[in-house]
């Protein structure tokens, strides 16, 4: 542990990333206090102002604060991001381990259908999935969730092929352990490594993905605000008012930016071998 | 090499039907009963109409395996059903006339990526940690956090508006039909400008990142050292030996990474009014047309599959060692 936390704070750019996400952590759960208006109140004074004093960064087309509305969409983006991986990682890693721990017919099959989730370009399947379902904060989760595990399994199961040769699982199962126990107190503990990284690097792709869900009005209905539909908003307001387009995408760049040099120093910390990046294309919205 | 394309085949014939079960599977989220249809943006009387429609078109009172069946074969046949949009056009004539935009963009998309992607890498491995490979880093970072949408909209308000440059939305300007041939062209292409710059900044981010990896691993073979000590111009080490190597995952790469471009479509599409698969997969989100969903989602996940098997073959083709040795992980 010693040996990551000084491999990792020679490493700027990640500590950069880490305070603002640290920031943007602090800014989410005290939105309520820090907000200086009401982020759901229209005022028919001060249409689409542009930035200035009381409103450092504008009013949208009903004149609610645009930071305030930001300030609260940051909680939206970080939970979806949170709890869309924390599903995703729950499946990639039961599925991933019990693909990997097995092997034979039962690896065949899981990875075949990994294969299959990996052949639906992601948008396409997210959008026909939503079309059925009633759209609320939840359902968006569950299905960023449930359709973006694949990656973790694919780690998961790798990790356990190269693992479960090794001496200590051998020597484990020799005294008769089960297999439940031996994944999860013996391999599991020492794949976390790259799955944590994979987690690190799957947030900010759940904040894009939620971001454009809600962008096209088939994420988080409004008026809860979130960065993607004040986004949707300012598209209807291009000529008028060029601050609702900047900030919001700005703050997703800023936000998405800091937990992939994040994730990325972390990596190089734990373990330089792993330096290769793998499967980053993948982890990238679309 | 032809068993191993029709072992290829013959794998992905199970995919082919997993996608039409994952799909059934997704119809089958519908709500069971029509007052749990959500009212959204129809009036509840379109909205009952339409689960009337379904369960005739999907014959939901019957068996799930019957069902499965039924519209399995029906699929075989092409036949996807009728749009439950107000015009009740058969499916397939709809993605029909959309489907060729879609590829034509995603084909120029893949192009350019490509192109720039690969002297990128190239020059930012060759050079690791100099200023030019510290720059493209950078910018791979700010390509991967960049939403696509976002990028869209300032250069719709950059070029669009400001500066009045470029046509913003569809693909053909008002006056299209009183231009002259060559004039029209250049409308196309002013139109395609913008949609195809946004879809290609955050691929090419990706493209180059895996180049300059690729080629870091080649250079450093014991192979690159021979070549090099047998007096060889480093222009041709770099430019014969290692390149054709490092090329090799890329052709790869470029298959994994299809449905992540079509699935950028939706939204570049969307924002620009593109009349292409992803502009008709929103509104057919919008309007729960659900028959207009399923055939899309069937058709584009086959068309990645498809295209996946080819990167598959081309692999092959041109390393021996795949088709020679075990089958790829």
């Amino acid at each position: 542990m010693g040996a990551f936390w000084k491999a990792f704070a020679r490493n700027r750019l990640a500590i950069v990333g880490g305070a603002v996400v640290a920031c943007l952590a602090v800014l989410a759960v005290t939105a309520p206090v820090v907000a200086p208006w009401d982020p759901n109140r229209p005022d028919v004074k001060k249409i689409l102002d542009s930035p200035s004093g009381p409103h450092l960064l504008g009013t949208d087309q009903l004149g609610r604060d645009v930071l305030s509305r930001m300030l609260f969409g940051a909680r939206v983006s970080l939970a979806v991001g949170f709890v869309s991986v924390g599903i995703a990682a729950f499946i990639g890693i039961t599925l991933g381990s019990t693909a990997g721990y097995n092997g034979g017919v039962v690896d065949a099959t899981i990875m075949r259908l990994v294969d299959l989730m990996l052949v639906f370009p992601r948008f396409f399947l997210l959008l026909a999935v939503l079309a059925f379902l009633k759209p609320s904060i939840w359902t968006i989760m569950a299905v960023i969730g449930l359709t973006g595990w694949m990656g973790v399994a694919r780690l998961v199961r790798a990790e356990f092929l190269a693992l479960k040769e090794r001496e200590f699982v051998v020597w484990s199962q020799s005294i008769g352990a089960s297999g439940f126990r031996i994944i999860w107190r013996h391999i599991l503990p020492n794949a976390m490594a790259p799955v944590l990284v994979a987690m690190t690097l799957g947030i900010p792709a759940a904040i894009l993905t939620e971001s454009g869900l809600s962008f096209l009005g088939l994420g988080v209905q409004p008026p809860h605000a979130t960065w993607g539909n004040i986004l949707n908003e300012g598209k209807d307001a291009i000529e008028l008012a060029w601050w609702l387009s900047l900030y919001p995408g700005l703050a997703i760049l800023v936000t998405v930016l800091s937990y992939n040099l994040l994730g990325e120093g972390i990596r190089d910390a734990l373990d330089p071998r792993l330096r290769q990046s793998r499967g980053r294309i993948v982890s990238r919205g679309g | 090499m032809l068993a191993y394309a029709l072992r290829r085949l013959l794998l992905a014939l199970p995919l082919l039907l997993g996608i039409t079960f994952v799909s059934f599977v997704v119809i089958h989220l519908a709500p069971g009963d029509p007052s749990e249809l959500q009212s959204g943006d129809l009036s509840m009387q379109h909205s009952a109409q339409a689960y009337k429609q379904m369960r005739e078109e999907y014959g939901l009172d019957k068996s799930l395996p019957v069902q499965y069946w039924n519209w399995l074969s029906r699929l075989v046949r092409l036949d996807f059903g009728r749009s439950f949009a107000p015009d009740g056009r058969p499916v397939l004539a709809k993605i029909g006339e959309r489907l060729p935009i879609t590829l034509l963009l995603n084909v120029v998309e893949m192009l350019i990526i490509v192109s720039l992607a690969v002297p990128i890498g190239v020059l930012s491995a060759t050079r690791q940690y100099s200023t030019f490979d510290k720059i493209t880093t950078m910018f791979v970072f700010i390509g991967f956090a960049t939403p696509d949408f976002w990028l869209a909209l300032l250069l719709m308000i950059l070029f669009g508006v400001r500066l009045d440059w470029l046509p913003v939305s569809g693909l053909r300007s008002l006056n299209w039909e009183y231009l002259s041939f060559w004039r029209q062209q250049w409308d196309f292409l002013g139109h395609l400008a913008l949609p195809i710059l946004v879809a290609t900044f955050g691929g090419l981010a990706g493209f180059s990142r895996y180049m300059r990896q690729s080629m870091l691993e080649v250079i450093r073979q014991d192979y690159i050292q021979s070549a090099r000590a047998k007096g060889l111009a480093e222009r041709v080490v770099v430019g014969k030996h290692a390149l054709r190597n490092a090329l090799l995952p890329i052709v790869t790469i470029l298959g994994l990474s299809l449905p992540g471009l079509i699935g950028g479509s939706v939204i570049v599409e969307w924002i620009f009014a593109i009349p292409g698969m992803g502009q008709l997969m929103v509104q057919a989100a919008f309007e729960r047309d659900y028959p207009v969903l399923m055939g899309n989602l069937v058709i584009v996940s086959t068309l990645t599959l498809t295209a996946n098997l080819a990167a598959d073959i081309a692999y092959s083709l041109v390393d021996p060692r795949i088709r020679v040795g075990r089958r790829r992980r």
